[in-house]
């Protein structure tokens, strides 16, 4: 079972759990500035990036494709500004016009190249691929001390690793202004914090996310994670800081019990293939929030009624 | 396939003159008629700025699909009645939006929070149960993801027919509910306190952006049939500020994207009809966000550099008026063009008449201004249009009168 497991579960395990993090941890500030589809729309320009970024280089170098992705996103956002100041259009509806154009966009770009000779197409973009990262090289658990296995472990593990590092540091390092500007904006500003930037940096953050998490998992976890989790955590209590770890809970619980329901579940109940990971986590986190929603103990609001 | 040859390019024709066979004028006519529906039912959904639930509304209809095909090929037959998978389409899409309803009123979570997370766990549950049937492997599956991207190539006659029909119900439905929508669109408040029941009105506007999305989900897919409800609403909204007109122009442009989308896809029956369906839409947008005459940007542009000649030119001729010095080149040089001053600075003839002409009807909106009864107009206008277009002969010789024999125009000069 050991070796099995290690080498077929053990790094597609890993890599969910790592971008389940990353997702959730921005989201928890997405979710409470009302700003949680940004995640939906990031994970939908990622495509035209990653398709231009691959024509450019004409190479499955992740790095070209990154980069891609992260113009798409930075041209999104000034599309969804153009469209908003120029037509004084509400932010939901510009942003409406723009994920979709672009996306749409990429599909046909992805169509007409050719990319048969890559494993790059909209199933993959849409459900990832985490089955596959399986660690060939392992034998074992005593190949976590081995060199040679380890070189083997599937590229996309150390970069979600670190991508994951990176938004746990973003959340402790900016705690107190992200906490303030969130709550109360105007008292951020005469703090003389710069809310503008503390938000850009924000939806930055979430796009460096959304593009990592979207090569390793495909968009859907990314945009359940960046919702479900968060706003589970949101209905188990009042304080930010107990927030964050519910939604870092919520997010290991789902994609660990999501990969083995996915991996395993079939084969108890007498089936021979697996199904989607990608999907059965994303359905696991929004199980998770359907029951935080029956009976967390902050679910209700406190104070005015719903319609205020 | 986008080789500019000639033959490409008199296919591309055929496409657009719907002469590509029965089947593909039947699929575009459909597409049209589908973009008609989705142009005008997504004009309410903009006005009442809940846009993105469409978004959660299309993607919650992918479970239902699966279920549907599970059901039907498990009685026997291979699961690909179009009808039949609609039909799950929108019972799990009706209970996406009960979903995403009873989280915003029963938690504290913000509706943008809802829709999200309708929308993931719903696909995600939907691409399971998409890898469940490709295991089980009962039925002809092979269509399904067809429902993604939309594709029309090989649409079965009676599916053409199908949608057609139900776009022309839909167009039918928005238009028996055009009014309570549009005035619960644009003031709810005002709509409530006229005796109609907002709830209701809002449960019929999602009912028929579900209605919409079911339509369309062969056509253009569940992923991109939300730019179909988005963009033509957006696009009309640079062409007037009324709703009834926004109301028309977004359904030509939901209609002329469709049926432009559907011909052009005609011709590429390889690739997925939505984005192509999304790019045309997104084309008609990008005109319209340049060129419309109400808002577009050129002739935004336009007025402003207008504006901008007529207060440098007033501010021209004032000076000449009072023989102050101008230094400003732009307005020297519109002064010389319209030949009020020679290359040398010094005013022409008809620069000194056209000078005092200003002169005299800055003081006459002086004094207009201070007059109570001139209020609205004075109000509404900038003060560089000549009085006499916009008051009776009768009442400018009333401001006159109170004008005193000193204008105040030339007083500054002294």
């Amino acid at each position: 079972m050991g070796g099995e497991f290690v080498m077929l579960s053990l790094t597609p395990i890993l890599i969910g759990v790592l971008a389940a993090v990353a997702c959730a941890l921005p989201g928890n500030f997405l979710v409470l500035r009302r700003q949680a589809l940004i995640g939906d729309a990031i994970s939908h320009v990622v495509l035209p990036g990653i398709v231009v970024g691959f024509l450019l280089s004409g190479t499955v170098n992740s790095w070209a494709m990154m980069a891609g992705a992260a113009g798409a996103a930075v041209v999104a956002v000034a599309l969804i500004e153009l469209i908003r100041r120029l037509g004084g259009i509400e932010p939901g509806a510009a942003m409406g016009v723009a994920f979709t154009s672009m996306f749409a966009f990429g599909v046909l770009l992805l169509e007409q190249s050719d990319t048969s000779s890559v494993h790059l197409d909209v199933q993959h973009a849409l459900y990832g691929n985490l089955e596959s990262l399986i660690w060939v090289e392992a034998r074992g658990w005593g190949s976590l001390l081995d060199p040679v296995a380890l070189a083997g472990l599937p590229p996309e593990l150390p970069r979600i690793a670190v991508v994951a590092i990176l938004m746990l540091a973003f959340t402790v390092i900016f705690w107190r202004p992200l906490k303030i500007s969130t709550f109360d904006e105007g008292f951020a500003r005469v703090l003389g914090m710069r809310t503008n930037l503390i938000g850009f940096g924000l939806v930055i953050m979430a796009a460096i996310a959304a593009v990592a998490a979207f090569d390793a998992v495909g968009s859907i976890i990314v945009i359940a994670m960046f919702i479900c989790p968060p706003a589970a955590a949101r209905l188990m209590t009042n304080r930010l800081e107990h927030q964050v770890l519910w939604s870092i809970a919520f997010a290991v619980f789902s994609a660990v019990v999501g990969y083995v329901l996915a991996g395993y579940g079939p084969l108890w109940l007498g089936a021979e293939d697996a199904v989607s990971a990608a999907g059965m986590i994303a359905t696991v986190s929004g199980l998770v929030l359907g029951i935080a929603a029956l009976y967390a103990p902050h679910r209700q609001r406190s104070g005015a009624p719903a319609d205020a | 396939m986008w080789i500019n040859s000639t033959s490409a390019r008199s296919m591309w024709i055929e496409a657009l003159t719907l002469q590509l066979g029965y089947n593909a004028t039947l699929v575009a006519i459909g597409a049209a008629l589908l973009g008609i529906a989705a142009g005008a039912t997504g004009t309410f959904l903009f006005l009442r700025k809940r846009a993105l639930v469409s978004d959660a509304i299309s993607h919650a209809t992918l479970p239902g699909v699966g279920i549907a095909f599970l059901i039907m090929a498990s009685l026997g037959g291979d699961g690909r009645h179009l009808a039949g998978l609609l039909l799950g389409a929108a019972v799990s899409s009706a209970l996406g939006v009960a979903f995403m309803l009873w989280l915003t009123r029963r938690t504290r979570l913000y509706e943008d929070a809802a829709i999200g997370a309708v929308l993931s766990v719903f696909f995600g549950f939907g691409v399971v149960l998409l890898t469940v049937i490709q295991t089980v492997s009962i039925g002809r599956p092979a269509g399904l993801s067809d429902f993604l991207l939309g594709m029309t190539a090989g649409m079965l006659y009676r599916d053409a027919v199908l949608i057609a029909t139900a776009g022309l119900l839909a167009i039918a439905a928005v238009w028996a509910l055009r009014r309570p929508m549009t005035l619960v669109a644009f003031d709810s408040g005002f709509a409530s306190a006229s005796g109609i029941r907002v709830r209701y009105v809002d449960l019929a506007i999602t009912g028929l952006v579900l209605a919409v999305t079911i339509i369309g989900l062969k056509i253009v897919g569940l992923i991109l049939i939300v730019a179909l409800l988005i963009i033509p609403p957006v696009a009309a909204r640079f062409w007037s500020d009324r709703v009834d007109h926004v109301l028309l122009i977004s359904s030509a442009i939901g209609g002329a994207a469709g049926y432009l989308g559907a011909a052009l896809s005609a011709v590429a029956p390889a690739l997925p009809t939505g984005p192509i369906i999304v790019l045309v839409a997104f084309a008609l947008f990008v005109i319209s966000l340049l060129f419309s005459p109400v808002r577009g940007v050129f002739s935004v542009w336009l007025r402003h550099r207008r504006q901008q000649r007529r207060i440098h030119l007033r501010q021209g001729l004032l000076a000449i008026a009072q023989d102050v010095p101008i230094y400003e080149h732009f307005t020297i040089a519109l002064l010389l063009r319209a030949g009020f001053v020679r290359g040398d600075g010094v005013p022409t003839e008809e620069g000194r008449r056209q000078a005092d002409q200003a002169c005299r009807d800055e003081d006459r909106w002086a004094v207009a201004r201070r007059m109570h009864a001139h209020e609205s107009v004075v109000s509404r206008f900038d003060g560089l249009r000549p009085l006499e277009s916009l008051l009776t002969v009768d009442e400018i010789a009333e401001i006159d009168r109170q004008l005193t024999e000193r204008t105040e125009c030339k007083e500054v000069a002294s």
